[in-house]
């Protein structure tokens, strides 16, 4: 599999997490000395007194039971025993408690692990609860959610250790009654020996099924899809109750004894120190508790400059920050400007390819030079923000201790690991000292891949004097500081053939290195954290996803080249990063093309992925992000969902009068995408999107429901985009809340058709790639409305509005 | 400081906070009833909705002062005696929530799109809810949640 390309602005921690993952089995399982915190947490949590019994083997005694070690794990790496009782719990009760060791972001993983535990453990889901696992790397290995890895990653190891539990369970069975297991079958929690008419509960075996041996992998046969009960149906979320009821389960909702509420004002700019504050006035204000000016560490994905207010409450931390006063030092704080960086950008782009290569096959200048038709494009997209619903939050509590100061975190984190080890790396507490608590996430979409928040409430509970402290961002101070999704820039050109057929592409990527870098073009400056001397790369979401991603593979002339300008707001993964982009960047010219062709574009883009061309010498870079986990795109499954999604949507025929269709298809995170808008813009430019019809392989579906609802998602995220952008200028983020970020409200929500192939590949995550063609797919279906070809995000600097 | 007293999901308390402290913060904080969501602090996203006296409000933008006196009802004390609403019911079957965080203020400002129009059509229903934001974009689950609930209601009803 590919790792991470070096080229990204990712934290170390993911890149740690990412590690982690490509040895899960080897860290997850291995015979190594385990922690046994997390787990011992997560018996006295849901136990309460309850005699446990099946769910009470550890890593130790499975090994000295001489379980054999387990191989096939999906991700390679060496084999290792498994161990189901980290992942279930069967009480005499019967009551089946399922362990879920992702965070929970709105993906549906907590949901989507239990069903996948459950299929192979033939549980009864009326048995099951499912309970976040304890933050314990040393048991679970990697415990991140993100680039769409989590059902791909788990799919093998849940399904096996729910396995591996049912064979135990048999067993159990066929010792008690004195017949062969292989006579044994299993049903809703029951296991079952037909030919003497016995049934014995799940419930009533776990105290002897706990005793037996912990099967080998390769001994255990997985269920035939034709025999899925669970996986595959329409599953809702397990956490559904106590949402709908308001139960206390979010990052947000933390309350501890004793516990404050702080606040944290950062430079508007970047880089921007604190020379003087009014702390001693903020001091004397009601329910204030203490007010300081925090020096950080430099790194916005650690601790940034400011000023931190402690108080009793929410409110009064709100309204003491208020009254902040705070002289910034910003001599080398953001500049940054959008306006200037179009304007650069425009002129780099008059000049032809950038002088940094990305990718080159064939003689591009021969065949625009020869072209029966030539097309040009440029293209600009503004930055986005992530803006979860849940303002990033962290309660931290730090306390001085004679055995080793300590670190206790609760928070709505993406890598709790990371959070943690970075958090408390930071106050000086030794990482044995350190414990994570991942509460529900309120959206992810990348932005709780940063740890930054989580950094800061530790630094204030330190600094406070070690007392618990919920750290309370304001949704200003949400927007103000993201790590944003990159603008950028885009230049085509494109050779046809007499005959229309795509024989040249020339892209010119002008994106953002990092402004801090030395070394970066036009930097070289010092950074507040000392120098990180990135080199020249783009930044994070900024760069092109994958050198060799389409059409690299399917144009006989190709030509991909770069040029970067220094940039030092942050920026970073946001849901399908450089993919959001880079998806309408390709089928937005894609669609000039074959119009320029006059060809069908579902036609035109068929024939592009059948000519597949020769790989390169010397390789084509790593397959990106987009193809992590797994390669590229698969030409055959790329054709057969644009064919399903054609057929589907009545592709080329009779719309109601005004309205148009727009195709586009993007491979990402190993799920491709084929997607059809149908659009209708009136006379004031004002776009409706009727209907979204979506046709996806993401191989075996494991909840339908959770897929569906992250499809739906996408496609209101895609329209969404459309109209969204932050500006940037002198360094500042212009928008501020809501008002101004116009996030998509309901009205505009289309009705969206959802349909997945039936296909026996690897499956993969479906929480990014229904996005990316979701814009394209509508832009294209505008051109088909108004012949005015979209080249600008968002369209309503084009004086278009969305209804 | 003021002394005021609330009237919270049939339930008197009175608590001695600013006066001009918001309603919000007043459940979250002093009451601890975190089921309404803090999401933007200007009205804009809904994510804070209770109902007042039936009503549905933001309550990160509404003054403790001026909550004296009234009836709130919370996400909390939506369900009663054990019995969860036509709206919770639909919500689950329907698996609405993505990440959830804005899904008590979404189901606060439907319950009481129900109490004022028991069969509304999608325009209807568009209307009514464009002041609760979801980001992760359920929007169309929302819409067919709230019919299903609309129709268990008038089954129930006649």
């Amino acid at each position: 599999m590919n790792s991470l390309p070096e080229n990204e602005y990712y934290p170390d921690v993911l890149r740690a997490e990412v590690e982690k993952l490509q040895r899960q089995e080897a860290v997850a399982f291995g015979a190594g000395p385990v922690s046994r915190r997390g787990f011992m947490k997560a018996t006295a949590a849901v136990g309460g007194g309850m005699v446990l019994a099946f769910g009470l083997l550890r890593n130790e005694e499975a090994s000295a039971q001489g379980a054999p070690r387990r191989g096939g794990g999906g991700f390679g790496g060496p084999p290792a025993p498994l161990n189901p009782s980290v992942y279930i719990k069967i009480a005499p009760s019967g009551t089946i408690t399922l362990y879920s060791k992702t965070p929970e972001i709105g993906q549906g993983m907590k949901t989507g692990n239990g069903v996948m535990l459950a299929e192979d453990l033939d549980a009864n889901w009326d048995d099951v609860v499912v309970e976040q696992a304890p933050v314990d790397s040393g048991v679970y290995g990697n415990q991140f959610a993100g680039g769409s890895m989590s059902t791909g990653s788990n799919y093998n190891l849940m399904r096996q250790s729910g396995a591996a539990a049912r064979a135990m369970l048999v067993s159990a069975a066929a010792k008690q009654w004195g017949v062969p297991a292989s006579e044994l079958t299993t049903s809703k929690s029951v296991v079952m020996h037909a030919a003497s008419n016995r049934k014995a509960s799940y419930g009533s075996l776990a105290t002897a099924a706990a005793a037996m041996p912990v099967p080998a992998a390769a001994d255990l046969k997985l269920k035939d899809k034709k025999d899925w009960t669970l996986m595959g149906t329409r599953v809702t979320g397990v956490d559904n109750l106590q949402l709908v009821t308001g139960q206390p389960l979010f990052g947000m909702d933390i309350q501890l004894p004793n516990m404050k509420v702080a606040v944290f004002q950062k430079c508007p700019a970047v880089g921007g120190k604190v020379s003087k504050a009014n702390v001693e006035e903020i001091r004397k204000l009601p329910g204030v508790v203490d007010a300081f000016i925090v020096e950080g560490t430099g790194k916005p994905t650690e601790v940034m400059p400011g000023v931190a207010i402690v108080a009793d409450n929410t409110w009064s931390a709100f309204a003491a920050k208020k009254k902040l006063k705070i002289d910034w030092d910003e001599s080398i704080a953001s500049k940054d400007s959008w306006t200037a960086f179009s304007k650069q950008a425009m002129e780099t782009a008059k000049k032809g390819p950038g002088a940094q290569s990305l990718r080159s096959s064939g003689d591009f200048d021969a065949a625009f030079n020869g072209a029966a038709k030539k097309v040009e494009g440029y293209y600009a997209f503004n930055f986005i923000s992530h803006q979860p619903m849940e303002p990033q939050t962290t309660t931290a509590w730090y306390q001085k201790d004679p055995a080793g100061d300590k670190l206790e975190i609760w928070g709505s984190v993406q890598i709790p690991d990371g959070a943690r080890t970075s958090a408390a790396n930071l106050v000086g507490v030794a990482p044995d000292r350190s414990v994570m608590h991942q509460n529900r996430v309120g959206g992810g979409f990348g932005r709780r891949l940063m740890n930054d928040y989580a950094c800061e409430a530790a630094v204030i509970s330190k600094q406070a004097g070690g007392i618990p402290v919920k750290l309370v961002w304001t949704r200003e101070d949400d927007i103000s500081h993201d790590f944003y999704r990159s603008g950028g820039f885009h230049d085509f050109k494109g050779a046809l053939d007499k005959d229309g057929k795509l024989v040249g592409w020339s892209g010119h990527v002008i994106s953002f290195s990092d402004g801090w870098a030395v070394g970066a073009p036009g930097g070289g400056e010092p950074t507040p954290a000392g120098g990180r001397g990135r080199g020249p790369q783009a930044v994070q979401g900024g760069g092109w996803p994958g050198a060799g991603d389409f059409p690299a593979e399917f144009t006989p002339n190709f030509r991909l080249t770069q040029s970067l300008m220094p940039l030092k707001i942050p920026c970073g993964p946001m849901r399908a990063p450089g993919n959001n982009t880079a998806a309408w960047l390709v089928q937005s010219f894609m669609h000039e093309l074959s119009t320029a062709a006059g060809r069908d574009h579902a036609e035109f883009l068929i024939e592009v992925f059948g000519q597949k061309q020769p790989a390169p010498a010397g390789g084509g870079g790593f397959g990106g992000f987009g193809g992590f986990g797994g390669g590229g795109v698969n030409a055959d499954r790329a054709i057969a969902t644009i064919k399903t999604v054609v057929e589907r949507a009545g592709w080329g025929k009779p719309l109601p009068k005004g309205h148009y269709h727009g195709l586009a298809f993007h491979y990402s995170h190993q799920g491709h995408f084929a997607e059809i808008a149908e659009v209708s813009v009136d006379a004031k430019k004002k776009v409706t999107l009727h209907k979204m019809t979506v046709v996806a392989d993401i191989g075996p579906v494991v909840n339908l429901s959770a897929a569906e609802n992250q499809v739906q998602g996408s496609v209101v995220e895609g329209l969404s985009t459309l109209g969204i952008e932050v500006n940037i200028e002198n360094g500042r983020i212009k928008e501020q809340n809501f008002d101004t970020y116009k996030i998509a409200r309901m009205p505009i929500a289309p009705v969206i058709d959802v349909h997945f192939l039936d296909t026996d590949y690897n499956p993969t995550g479906c929480g990014e790639p229904a996005y990316p063609p979701a814009i394209p797919a509508i832009t294209n279906a505008i051109y088909a409305a108004t012949k005015e070809r979209i080249r600008t995000l968002p369209i309503t600097r084009l004086g278009y509005s969305i209804a | 400081m003021a002394k005021v007293t609330l009237n919270v999901n049939g339930t008197d308390h009175t608590v001695d906070v600013p006066a001009d402290q918001p309603l919000l913060w007043v459940l979250r904080d002093e009451l601890k009833l975190v089921g309404t969501k803090f999401g933007c602090g200007m009205a804009q996203c809904g994510a804070c909705t209770v109902h007042v006296n039936g009503s549905p409000v933001r309550s990160c933008s509404m003054p403790v002062s001026g909550a004296a006196g009234v009836k709130i009802t919370t996400i909390e004390g939506l369900s009663q005696g054990g019995e969860l609403t036509a709206v919770q019911k639909a919500w689950i079957d329907h698996d609405v929530p993505q990440c959830g965080y804005c899904q008590s203020g979404q189901i606060m400002s439907a319950t009481a799109l129900l109490r004022q129009n028991k069969n509304p059509s999608d325009a209807d229903i568009d209307s009514y809810m464009q002041g609760n934001l979801c980001r992760c974009g359920t929007y169309v689950r929302i819409r067919a949640a709230i019919k299903s609930a609309a129709k268990a209601l008038n089954g129930s009803a006649s």
